[in-house]
């Protein structure tokens, strides 16, 4: 009785939310709404056969129909589904391994310049024969390839690092990311590999293969209209499989091995756990993770150059994992998608409003303290010029009253899988 | 055949000898204590037979095998482990994940059954998890595996590392004091709960003890280290009319006398 109550609320809470989006295509609170509908999914205490169909009804289904509508709300859902994916990566190593990265968006550039030096012209400057770019479906095999890469980069940055622990730890993977930053900055000469602060452009993007489907079914297919919701559904095949990774090595000895390091080494290893191993497999999963999201970058922006690859990206990560709550996977995918959902709409969205009010004009009287023209708010006001210094506040405020995080590991829920049936309680 | 054999075993910290020349033998189905003032290394001890320290100096061999250069994990392996002095639980962890995390080495899954073979995992997995409970159930602490460890209070956290290091199946037991902070009674508990451990879920246990009614109460044979040196050996009523242990715990002068009496 109870759960038909819930499950009758969730479903019309969504659905009035798509109408809304529908009904008022550039509003952002409409989408914010809809978005928030799969935190609502997550908190109902619905069964899990019931979470995930209304998970994949929202993602699966309406996601894209509303994308048609707008591609902004497609290109918001990708860079969410991007960020989601770095963070789960960076996840592994700080939130369960316990070992701080500042430098995790180097194995994000490392994917993406590996597709977009093979997948672009790029290649022939130093490769004689004209075999580049490499054909589309080739992006399907640098997937791969960059999952390889990214655990190879991540097993050397693991290898030097491993007796470090906190503060040089951190240091060093400061300064990897920007030796990583740098040589993609300077490698255009002796022998022109990265073009260089140029950047990188065009890079193929992965074939439409179904694009016959599409005629057959009696739509006419637009590479401008497809290439959004091709992306859309290839991040999040992308982020199922990580997920599903995740989940299987934190419920595994892997998962607790990683965890036994974080919270004490020394025991950690006298209990018999290979710590060597344990982190350089922490390092190459999350560099994976990172890579493998890299490639899928590159193909989307079809430009690359150095600068989507900065410290501060590599600072936003970290400050998703950390919002989120380390070690906790609901976290970091909620702190990925709060952050850029911060960043790319809810700054700019109460920008918009405030140059509204501006233009509008309207002289805003209170009653002691006199009258306001709202069109003398200075330009300066903008809340999108002040993300960095909103990001800090909410940092800052988070880290005095919730420095768990949004969603902090659950206790005992990682043994979950571990303990149905046989161990109920007494 | 004893169990475990060390010959000359000498570790040095700067100018600070800790270890001088060690010789120690554990036999089979044996509880064997380790004793000595503060500071005599008897811990020392402890971190090179586990492999945290290296020693500088001397053999080690296990069920005839030489230990010498084996990492900790290895170690554990092949079936020596321990507790800490100062509790070193997963705090942020549940009872349970911390026993779990003792049977790292003995659950037979590699990373290729972890990624793609679901079955296979659940199948270790409620393996593991029914057995850690049984430990768990042995030193008592069956219902609070849920918890967070650093939720346990002191004496639970002592038996909490019990079972963690019996749950990775080591053949020899490595006890720091493991009576710390316990009253007469809970003691007592400890006592017969390591008697029994001996022939059913380890081969032979070394502790290091201050409490001597726990010394003298269960131990075979007892080692005396004093300033790194081992300074007596033998039963424990062998050990305790012993003049130079005697010497090492009181001081030499008029007193000395007394405590013998």
């Amino acid at each position: 009785m109870k759960n038909w109550f819930f499950n009758a609320g969730l479903a019309g809470y969504i659905g009035l939310t798509s109408l809304l989006v529908y009904s008022f295509p550039r509003s952002v609170s409409a989408f914010l709404l809809f978005e928030a509908s799969l935190l609502l999914i997550y908190y109902a205490p619905l069964s899990r056969a019931a979470k995930l169909s209304f998970t994949a009804a929202v993602l699966i289904v309406l996601m894209p129909l509303l994308g048609t509508l707008d591609g902004y709300y497609l290109e918001v859902a990708i860079q969410i589904g991007i960020f989601v994916a770095l963070a789960l990566g960076l996840n592994i190593v700080v939130g369960f391994v316990g070992l701080l990265n500042l430098g995790f968006v180097a194995f994000y550039a490392i994917g993406a310049y590996l597709w977009a030096i093979f997948g672009s012209h790029q290649a022939n400057a130093f490769l004689p024969g004209g075999y580049f770019p490499l054909g589309q479906a080739w992006f399907f095999v640098f997937l791969l390839l960059g999952i390889a890469a990214g655990a190879l980069t991540g097993i050397l940055l693991g290898l030097p690092v491993l007796r470090l622990r906190g503060d040089y730890l951190a240091i060093v993977t400061l300064g990897f990311a920007e030796v990583v930053r740098a040589l993609v900055n300077n490698l255009d000469k002796p022998i022109n590999l990265t073009n260089g602060p140029k950047g990188i452009t065009p890079i193929q993007r992965p074939p439409l293969f179904f694009q016959p489907l599409v005629e057959f079914l009696g739509f006419k297919p637009d590479a401008a209209a497809l290439y959004p919701l091709y992306f859309y559904f290839l991040v999040l095949i992308l982020l199922l499989a990580i997920i599903l990774v995740t989940r299987r090595l934190e419920n595994s000895p892997v998962g607790r091995a990683w965890k036994a390091i974080r919270e004490d080494e020394i025991a950690a290893v006298a209990m018999g756990v290979p710590v060597v191993w344990m982190k350089l497999l922490a390092f190459a999963v999350g560099a994976s993770f990172a890579a493998a999201v890299g490639v899928l970058f590159a193909a989307k922006q079809v430009f690359i150059n150095p600068e989507s690859f900065t410290f501060m990206e590599s600072i936003g990560v970290l400050a998703m994992v950390i919002l989120g709550g380390m070690g906790s996977i609901p976290g970091a995918i909620l702190g990925a998608t709060v952050v850029t959902i911060l960043n790319l709409q809810l700054l700019k969205g109460l920008s918009l409003w405030l140059n509204g009010l501006r233009q509008s004009g309207i002289i805003l009287s209170l009653p002691l303290l006199g009258s306001f023209d709202l069109s003398q708010i200075p330009a300066q006001f903008e809340p999108a010029k002040y993300e960095r210094m909103v990001f800090g506040l909410i940092i800052i405020l988070m880290m005095i009253f919730r420095p768990q995080g949004f969603l902090p590991p659950r206790q005992g829920g990682s043994t979950k899988l571990t303990t149905g049936g046989d161990t109920g309680e007494k | 055949m004893a169990l475990l054999e060390v010959h000359g075993l000498t570790k040095r910290f700067g100018g600070l000898v800790a270890l001088r020349d060690v010789d120690l033998i554990i036999e089979e189905s044996n509880i064997a204590a380790l004793i000595g003032p503060n500071g005599a290394g008897k811990t020392t001890l402890f971190n090179i037979l586990t492999g945290l320290y290296r020693a500088d100096q001397g053999k080690i061999r296990f069920q005839s095998r030489s230990l010498s250069g084996s990492s900790p994990d290895q170690i554990t392996r092949a079936g020596i482990c321990r507790t800490f002095q100062n509790i070193r639980l997963f705090g942020e962890m549940t009872v349970l994940e911390n026993v779990l995390v003792g049977m790292h080495s003995r659950i037979p899954l590699s990373l290729s059954d972890v990624l793609f073979r679901a079955s296979r995992l659940r199948a270790e997995e409620r393996q593991a998890t029914a057995k850690a409970m049984e430990l768990l159930g042995l030193v008592g602490l069956q219902g609070s595996e849920g918890v967070w460890a650093r939720q346990l209070s002191y004496g639970e956290q002592r038996r909490l590392e019990v079972a963690r290091a019996l749950a990775s199946q080591p053949r020899l037991l490595l006890l720091d004091e493991p009576s710390a902070g316990m009253n007469p009674s809970e003691a007592q508990v400890l006592m017969s709960l390591l008697r029994n451990l001996v022939g059913t879920h380890v081969r032979s246990i070394l502790l290091i003890e201050h409490n001597m009614r726990v010394v003298m109460g269960i131990s075979d044979r007892v080692t005396v280290l004093d300033h790194g040196e081992k300074i007596a050996e033998g039963t424990p009523d062998e050990v305790r009319i012993d003049a130079r242990v005697i010497e090492a715990y009181l001081g030499r002068g008029k007193w000395a006398g007394h405590a013998q009496g």
